[in-house]
């Protein structure tokens, strides 16, 4: 497809601002067409914003706000992904979830909880009574009075997840360019001329999916709809010897300010507690509180005291691109060949898929040209696989025998092989820095954080042919 | 694939036990580590100091690790690094219920190993496990802040410069004013990087008075006691680290770019836990009692994994006393053939242990005391490793004296002085008296 007016550069199709889980999804989408298609990023790495650091929960949408944008999204969204990760190997565990009742105010609750439940289409809520809640999650403390079992709540790998739309975006000819900070758009005549922190970038359409900058590429598009007002959400990672103790997602019951502190277990094992809730001036302030963590140990110590006890493997901390709106900001201006996707909170992994499509239809509707491409349609890639509940390489003889890289296990706590690092430095999206490395592989993600292996993965990566370790250039100096 | 024993650690326990069960004519040990290269942390620990109480002579680390390794092969151990026990099948790791015990087929440890060379199965008439410890990372002390790169502990930093040959450049602040501090900071030192200070919460260092004097006049480092890490700030890397002083609360950034935080051991107990030992409440290594045995029949436990952490040839004394014991266990067990006569003398353990398992007395401590190790007396062997068990303390006392009683009755009574983080020893012929039938023993401060 040519661009009209023929401008002095190529003018792609369409520009994404944004390569988080939305942004990425949205890439992935329109990969199947036979469009000129950039996603633009600030970070140096897919999902480095928003989406890095959440409580990794794939929702049902059972306690969205029936009839919003939001609730029906997640539902779509959560349909699509569950397909989508069986084929691409996103680590994903149907654990269900439990809605835990501690006060008769609580359980009051409940009936008013079902309601919107099935105002929301989700119908195989049901109640569970205490005796039946501790038979299956004894740990639990003490003085529950029953739960709502949600029983296809589900968790799943965070990091996989837009790192396999990427990468199938990128293998349909979309260029991804990352450290690419958007500074400004001007309209021109039929395009965007859109100036980053890399050199100038032209589309035709763009579409914002900017997280926690969403407020302020929608302003230089004259928008003024919307402000972000990041909440961050401190998280504590347990030991992965404490996944015994939790069987399901461990919800609370919900008040009007927050959804509360929950237990989930993660896909790799481990057992999350957390989020805080805290709203937060600076949008790149992920800094773990002292006051943060405290008050999570103080909750976590009157749901399940025993997983207190554990080791504390990781401590971290998210944004979520919270506005003063209760719904998703998904809006589509024709006449400016614009498309805004802001105000995604912590539903955007679930509803990511959703997202797309939904975003997809409507450019299509506002006249963005789609033809499918030629040939077969692509299947989605198939990536490494990081989770617990699959096989993994150093468990795989066969694979072993095949190369033996597999059997040379670098992070003992996470039993990473040094097969599984060299492939992900060799891949189509490399990791820029051990960051990056670790959301492919988990190396150095495990309990010791490094005591073991940390010296090992710095040398695997500065070795010739892989990234070097960015982040560690003064350890390496 | 079957053995006698398979010993999983090849560090100085793992490795000192495999050469004294050869020497007690056992005929297969294999000793599996995952590393690439057996001695575990002695290794990468350049400094002096090793070997005096195993070997009764002075060396470095690596000179010591070197030493073993030539040691477990003259004496015939089969040794595997670059292998890793991954678990007990019989459990089903990943394990979802942790509390299984690993499988018993006609009285062998079902073990799955990984390497290089594939999946392997091994049948183990006992398992000593010797997976040392580590220290506590920057996330399990909670410190808060952003989460940059150049926070490590001692075992990456000595990795870094001492395997890798990795230089460091610019400030460097140390958590902890124990041993393994000064160590750190001459680790530091030698790699390139500039050391602000030593910081503790505690009121003094718990080193030597020689190591602290030494770091003030020819290093020109200060420790800074009574102060507490309070965050860590630093978007990529490290820029500060903030620093709580606990006298009057108040918080000072002391810019830097590199943060070691050293010492606050914790038992490498992965493989313990998945086989369903128990876990001592004070250590957090597998429950031990004086013939190093843990809860789970044939499975014994020895070095750092049970007391983190001794020095290197404590470990090592300790893995030679499981060995006995290991070779008394696995004589009693089945008819002795040739050549794997247990050693003499061990006669009682084996039928104490042939004779049906009886309950070790539990040793228990209390407050200002953290833990004892081991922390029960055997029913056949109240003999602990070197004749003495090692104590932890939770604050300093001069001029303490520990009283060890069973219901009631002072069993001994001995002088320590007390330093958190520092080893303390207690004489352990009092252990002779302990009636098996009676309850805990307590150890406590008076």
């Amino acid at each position: 497809m040519t661009a009209l007016g023929r401008p002095p550069e190529p003018v792609a199709d369409v520009l994404i601002v944004g390569a988080g889980v939305v942004g990425t999804a949205i890439a992935r989408t329109l990969a199947r067409y036979d469009l000129d298609c950039v996603i633009a990023d600030a970070g140096n790495d897919v999902g480095t914003g928003t989406t890095k650091a959440n409580t990794a929960i794939l929702h049902t949408g059972f306690d969205a706000v029936p009839g919003s944008l939001e609730s029906s999204l997640v539902r779509r969204g959560a349909e699509l992904l569950r397909d989508y990760a069986q084929q691409a190997g996103i680590p994903l565990e149907r654990t269900g979830a439990l809605l835990v009742a501690w006060s008769a105010d609580q359980h009051a609750e409940f009936a008013g909880i079902e309601d919107k439940a099935r105002r929301n289409g989700y119908l195989a809520i049901r109640y569970v009574p205490a005796a039946e809640l501790y038979a299956r999650e004894p740990h639990l403390a003490a003085g529950a009075l029953g739960a709502l079992e949600i029983p296809d709540e589900s968790i799943i790998c965070p990091w996989t997840t837009p790192l396999a739309y990427a990468t199938e975006a990128v293998r349909a000819g979309v260029r991804l360019r990352l450290r690419t900070p958007v500074l400004g758009v001007t309209a021109a005549d039929g395009w965007h001329e859109v100036s980053t922190g890399s050199g100038s970038v032209r589309c035709r359409w763009l579409v914002n999916a900017a997280g926690l900058e969403s407020d302020r590429i929608d302003a230089m598009l004259g928008g003024s709809g919307f402000t972000i007002a990041p909440r961050r959400g401190e998280l504590i990672v347990f030991d992965k010897l404490a996944r015994p103790l939790v069987g399901a997602i461990l919800l609370p019951v919900p008040t009007p300010q927050t959804k509360g502190v929950l237990v989930a277990p993660t896909v790799y094992g481990n057992v999350l507690l957390g989020p805080t809730a805290q709203d937060v001036p600076d949008r790149s302030d992920t800094a773990t509180t002292g006051t943060g963590l405290s008050s999570l140990l103080a909750a976590g110590r009157k749901i399940m005291p025993d997983l207190v006890r554990e080791e504390v493997t990781a401590t971290y901390a998210g944004l979520r691109a919270a506005t003063e709106h209760r719904d998703y900001q998904i809006r589509i201006d024709a006449s400016r060949r614009y498309a805004c996707v802001g105000g995604i909170r912590s539903t955007g992994l679930t509803a990511s898929l959703g997202i797309a499509e939904y975003v997809v239809g409507q450019l299509a509707d506002a006249g963005l040209e789609l033809r499918k491409r030629d040939g077969s349609p692509r299947k989605p890639p198939v990536l490494p696989y990081i989770g617990q509940t699959g096989r993994r390489p150093y468990q795989d003889d066969a694979r072993i025998a095949a190369d033996p890289a597999y059997g040379d296990i670098v992070c003992h706590c996470e039993r990473v092989s040094r097969g599984e690092i060299r492939d992900a430095l060799a891949s189509p999206l490399p990791p820029a820095d051990l960051d990056g490395l670790r959301r492919r592989t988990r190396a150095t993600n495990g309990r010791c954080q490094g005591f073991f292996c940390a010296a090992r993965v710095a040398s695997l990566m500065g070795a010739p042919g892989g990234a070097r370790a960015g982040r560690d250039a003064r350890v390496l100096a | 694939m079957n053995v006698d024993v398979l010993v999983a650690g090849a560090g100085p326990a793992g490795l000192a036990a495999a050469i004294e069960l050869r020497k007690l004519g056992v005929a297969d040990v294999l000793v599996v580590d995952r590393e690439h290269q057996a001695g575990g942390i002695p290794r990468h620990c350049a400094h002096t100091g090793f070997g005096i109480r195993d070997l009764h002579r002075l060396m470095t680390g690596p000179a010591y690790a070197q030493h073993y390794r030539g040691a477990a092969s003259a004496a015939g151990v089969t040794l595997r690094t670059g292998t890793t026990l991954t678990g007990w099948p019989a459990t089903g790791w990943p394990a979802t219920d942790a509390s299984a015990t690993p499988e018993r087929q006609s009285g062998t440890i079902t073990a799955t190993l990984t390497s290089p060379a594939g999946v392997q199965i091994v049948h183990a008439g006992a398992v000593l496990l010797a997976t040392g410890c580590r220290e506590r990372p920057r996330s399990a002390r909670l410190v808060p802040g952003s989460r940059p790169a150049g926070v490590m502990t001692t075992g990456e930093l000595q990795q870094r410069v001492y395997l890798h040959g990795q230089r460091l450049a610019g400030r460097a602040v140390i958590v902890g004013a124990e041993h393994v501090s000064f160590s750190a900071m001459l680790t530091l030192l030698h790699a390139g990087a500039e050391v602000t200070a030593l910081v503790t919460d505690q009121p003094r260092h718990q080193s030597f008075a020689a190591f602290r004097l030494a770091a003030r006049l020819r290093w020109r480092v200060p420790v800074w006691t009574g102060t507490a890490v309070a965050g860590i700030a630093g978007r990529d890397e490290v820029s500060a680290v903030l620093l709580r002083d606990d006298r009057d609360g108040s918080v000072r950034s002391v810019p830097c770019e590199l943060v070691v935080f050293t010492g606050d051991w914790i038992p490498d107990h992965e493989l313990a836990r998945l086989a369903g030992a128990a876990l001592d409440p004070g250590t957090l290594g597998p429950a031990v009692d004086t013939a190093l045995s843990t809860s789970v029949p044939g499975m014994f436990a020895a070095g750092n994994l049970v007391h983190a952490a001794e020095t290197a040839d404590v470990a090592a004394l300790s893995g030679r006393h499981a060995a006995a014991h290991i070779a008394a266990y696995l004589a009693a067990r089945q008819p002795a053939a040739p050549g794997r006569q247990a050693a003499p003398g061990r006669q009682a353990a084996m039928a104490g242990q042939a004779g049906g398992r009886r309950v070790p007395v539990p040793v228990m401590v209390a407050g200002p005391l953290r833990w004892i190790s081991p922390n029960g007396i055997s029913p056949v062997s109240p003999e602990p490793p070197g004749g003495r068990f090692v104590l932890r303390s939770g604050a300093f006392a001069g001029r303490a004296r520990l009283q060890v009683r069973q219901d009631g009755r002072l069993l001994t009574s001995a002088p320590a002085r007390l330093v958190p983080g520092r080893s303390i020893r207690l004489d352990g012929r009092w252990a002779r008296h302990v009636d098996p039938a009676g309850g805990p023993v307590q150890v406590g401060v008076l």
